[in-house]
């Protein structure tokens, strides 16, 4: 790549930003992220360093409702993560460019950065009709995913259509709409599951390759760790009234008004794994349950399928909260399945530290 | 060479453009239009080219879960198809909601209207009439000059702006210009001085940053946005304002920031929406193309109900009716249940029906795929180089009110509202247009189209607090119920009850029509905005509003299909909305006759 090399502190040193507070951002950063303040240089050198990656955020059958979760993120805002952190050369929710001029941009990145853009999937692709019930460009959907795909250096699977079919793969699923893991299989793939996904669980996935150079630990399911292994009901503000038994038995009831557990009406974050309890949504303002209604189940697998939303859950035994998506319920096939999630990562990895030896 | 019924000249004869992907928009859109020889649009077709079958999947479900369901039909009108469904379920089953149930829904919908207009004027129909390369060259204290001029608003000072140009100059420089790659930057369509366009580009940004407090309404209400929960019945949010355990409920915290969100919002819109509005309509006055259908058809079904659980016209503070041939002195009556007023036509969609209907009524709708070109396709099923569009051309269906093609939207509504002589829509309407010295025909164009849009918005934000205000009043009076659970368990149910429910969409006209059989949702159908406004042509070959629209504009290069997509963009299309139904497995799709 001859192409000069615009980093993110450049891009900040641009806006006027001082030195000072472009420390003070980094320190805010890697405690969002969690971090102890010792790796804080580690995220300045990633800051002054890196260029902005090209991200393909490509769409299938969907609701956009990823899209507009993404551009709610407050920290990061999606404005500086646009301009500043990555390079967004093709979103058909976005773009300046239509038509031809749109779908050119393709082939250049493809041509340009061949294994060192990201591909962003929302939605999914049907494979009835021969693919032909989600057309792009006059072809299917599912042709343009695996061409664009092809030289990616990973896929990250935005939201519960890409990452596990969502409503339109709800029985009967009419146009066989399937999940990008089950299409693309010689990538690594980050699913950030969710309808839609908290906003800044999904700038921070993207906040994270790019600030350590390497893909977040997932889960066996392909999910990033640092969002996705709790239960909603571990951190649950309402915990300690499912605790002591005490319940909404209806709407509007006393329970109602004091904020007791929504188990009764239900709520479905006992077997829902998410950050939703302790992040929250739209800058932490609230999540499902806070406002009074139970948890839908929108980031797991086949949650459309998995009984009527108002009926209670059965066998929820107060397990700890120290059990995770890869202990409960799982069998060997567990094993094996993180065995090659976590090969494809570390090459991912090295992949992104090669780049990086390069540009440096 | 020929002419439809309603009245438009088609001519295929010209060269074929094609625009696929239409980006800015929701789903998936395919423009084609053929241009004469001086570059002027004389034919135009639209095609929706996706379909995920939502309301077969809604099938033998609760219909308590159905607005879960409907809202993925859209995640950036979010909300709107969930309030539809509850309120179809809830005229269905007999089911009524408290009075701050309805002022809650109302400030949610709003707080929709608001959000969406916003993001959908500077972040999907700006850079239509904006040149972000031409703002590199602006003098940023000509554009405080500018921006002072026509608004408070207090980032506005020549220091602003030059750091704002520095940080796009910079952006431009690195040769990486992420979702600006490929604009049609330096295109002759573009009318306005550097001055304006580097204020727009600071306002884009602002807004984008903004917009994401607006939506945090519906995270006190529903949890989140996007996708917030309804609940038939009313709101689950229960409210508790200074009893045990009001921490857990709604109370005076939550409200004091929804209080000051509306404040926020309203001085965002008129500050910063309204007069870039107006400043860039300003220089774009002589464009006067796009009209299409909109002199002739409107349609609006009404929303935002002042009375509780009263749905007719003179209850609902957006306007509801018909206009027809562009007879403004008549409003015509809307009735949805009527099997005679609204039918949708397949003639040239990706479907057909099994007893060749011409047309049919949502409640006895009948939807089977049948994906096929016509032979003049240039192409084939894996790679369509050219639709025919004497065949079938669209996943999109062909809606028709008493057989005409109808425009619906925010001019459909301010038209609408202006006819009935309604203050509140004929007032700034008449400001906008003496403002800028244009007569009301100005209104039937793509400008007039985004104009209606951005007054909405406007009216959108003040009726927000007027519903906070109505929300405290009933508080004050004592008034906390949210929900009414008296119907809530299916054995309260009739045994076979059939419903609809509507609202105005962002978009326009929105229906859901329900059948509810042994306690599950036997039929369920949509009819949303962009089926009407995106419609293929029907049966009698009466084009819809998108392709009416496009006809008779000059490109000022056909090779960058702008004045394409600033048409398109007017009428904010919406294409996951307008996808319908398909049988499982290829098959036939059983329906229910409703006699």
């Amino acid at each position: 790549m001859k192409k000069k090399v615009t980093t993110f502190y450049d891009v900040m040193e641009a806006r006027g930003i001082s030195r000072r507070d472009f420390m003070k951002f980094c320190t805010t950063t890697a405690a969002s992220m969690g971090l102890a303040s010792s790796m804080v240089p580690q995220v300045v050198h990633a800051m002054e360093n890196k260029p902005r990656i090209p991200i393909l955020w490509i769409h299938g059958l969907e609701c956009t409702c990823c899209s507009e979760s993404f551009i709610r993120s407050a920290h990061p805002l999606a404005s500086d993560v646009v301009l500043s952190m990555i390079s967004l050369d093709y979103d058909d929710t976005l773009m300046a460019a239509a038509g031809h001029q749109a779908e050119a941009i393709l082939d250049e990145i493809r041509e340009e950065y061949k294994g060192n853009y990201i591909v962003a999937v929302e939605g999914n692709p049907p494979l009835n009709n021969d693919g032909m019930f989600c057309i792009v460009g006059g072809r299917s959907f599912l042709d343009q995913l695996i061409e664009v795909s092809k030289d990616a250096l990973a896929v990250v699977a935005w939201g519960s259509c890409a990452s596990n079919g969502c409503v339109q793969a709800a029985a009967p699923n009419p146009t066989q709409a399937t999940p990008i893991k089950k299409v693309i299989t010689d990538k690594p793939i980050i699913n950030v599951p969710g309808c839609p996904p908290i906003s800044e669980v999904m700038t921070g996935v993207l906040t994270y390759i790019l600030t350590f150079g390497k893909l977040p630990e997932l889960d066996r399911q392909g999910r990033p760790k640092m969002f996705y292994s709790q239960r909603i009901h571990d951190k649950c503000y309402r915990r300690p009234h499912f605790d002591a038994g005490q319940f909404v038995e209806k709407w509007d009831d006393e329970g109602a008004r004091k904020g007791w557990c929504l188990y009764k009406m239900g709520c479905k974050g006992p077997t829902t794994y998410n950050a939703c309890s302790s992040i929250g949504f739209n800058e932490g303002t609230s999540f499902p349950i806070k406002s009074g209604h139970g948890c839908i189940g929108c980031s797991e697998e086949n949650f459309w399928d998995n009984g009527p939303f108002y009926e209670r859950l059965t066998h929820v035994e107060g397990f700890g909260i120290e059990s995770n998506a890869d202990t409960i319920g799982m069998g060997v096939a567990a094993g094996t399945a993180a065995a090659i999630g976590v090969h494809a990562v570390a090459s991912a990895g090295k992949q992104l530290t090669k780049k990086d030896a390069e540009n440096t | 060479m020929s002419t439809t019924p309603n009245g438009f000249t088609l001519d295929n004869s010209g060269r074929r453009l094609v625009v696929d992907p239409v980006t800015r928009i929701e789903g998936h859109l395919r423009c084609e239009v053929n241009v004469d020889e001086n570059g002027v649009i004389r034919n135009a077709v639209s095609s929706g080219t996706m379909w995920r079958g939502l309301e077969v999947i809604l099938k033998g479900r609760d219909p308590r879960d159905a607005w879960a369901f409907t809202q993925r039909i859209c995640g950036v009108c979010t909300g709107t198809h969930a309030l539809t469904s509850v309120r179809a379920v809830e005229n269905a089953l007999g089911i009524t909601i408290p009075k701050n149930a309805n002022i809650i829904r109302n400030l949610m919908q709003l707080t929709l209207y608001a959000h969406d207009h916003l993001v959908h004027f500077y972040h999907l129909h700006a850079l239509d009439w904006v040149d972000v390369v031409s703002a590199l060259s602006a003098d940023p204290r000509k554009t405080s000059e500018l921006a002072q001029s026509i608004s408070k608003w207090p980032k506005s000072s020549p220091g602003y702006f030059a750091d704002l140009q520095a940080r796009v100059k910079k952006f431009v420089e690195s040769g990486q210009l992420g979702p600006f790659k490929n604009g049609y930057w330096g295109s002759p369509a573009y009318k306005l001085p550097p001055e304006a366009n580097l204020m727009a580009v600071a306002h884009y940004l602002e807004a984008l940053d903004f917009q994401k407090e607006i939506v945090k309404i519906h995270a006190v209400f529903g949890g989140k946005n996007p996708h917030p929960n309804w609940l038939v019945g009313g709101m689950a949010c229960a409210i508790n304002l200074d009893g045990d355990g009001a921490n857990g409920a709604v109370n005076i915290e939550r409200l004091a920031l929804v209080g000051s969100i509306i404040d926020r919002t309203i001085e965002f819109i008129d500050q910063v929406y309204v007069p870039d509005l107006q400043a860039i309509a300003s220089f774009y006055k002589d464009w006067t193309y796009g009209g299409g259908i909109s002199s002739q058809n409107l349609l609006s079904y009404g929303d935002v109900p002042g009375v509780a659980n009263d749905y007719s016209a003179s209850s609902l503070l957006l306007p509801r009716g018909a206009i027809v041939g562009g007879d403004l002195s008549t409003i015509h009556e809307v009735d949805l249940t009527d099997m005679e007023q609204i039918k949708e036509h397949v003639t040239h969609s990706w479907y057909k029906y099994p007893n060749g209907e011409d047309g049919l009524h949502p409640w006895a709708g009948v939807t089977e795929p049948h994906f096929e070109l016509g032979p003049k396709t240039v192409g084939d099923k894996k790679r369509i180089e050219a639709l025919d569009e004497e065949g079938k051309y669209s996943y999109i269906k062909a809606p028709r009110w008493r057989g005409h093609a109808m425009e619906v939207g925010p001019l459909a509504r301010y038209v609408i509202g202006y006819a009935q002589g309604n203050p509140e829509f004929k007032e700034p309407t008449d400001k906008l247009l003496r403002d800028l010295g244009l007569p009301l025909e100005a209104l039937f164009t793509t400008l007039g189209r985004t104009a209606a849009r951005g007054l909405e918005a406007s009216w959108a934000a003040h009726k927000m607090r007027w519903c906070y205000d109505e929300l405290i009043a009933n508080l004050k009076a004592g008034d906390s119920a949210t929900a009414n659970p008296a119907k809530w368990e299916p054995e309260t149910w009739p045994k076979e009850c059939r419903g609809v429910g509507f609202t105005e969409a962002p978009r326009g006209a929105l229906g859901h029509w329900i059948v509810v059989k042994d306690g599950k949702i036997d039929n369920y159908q949509a009819v949303v905005p962009t089926t009407w406004n995106a419609s293929p042509r029907d049966a009698a070959g009466n084009i819809g509003a998108y392709e009416a629209a496009l006809l008779n504009t000059p490109m000022a290069d056909p090779e960058q299909p702008l004045e394409i997509l600033r048409t398109l963009h007017s009428f904010d299309p919406c294409l996951a909305c307008s996808t319908h139904v398909m049988a499982p497995d290829g098959g036939e799709l059983t329906q229910i006759r409703i006699r």
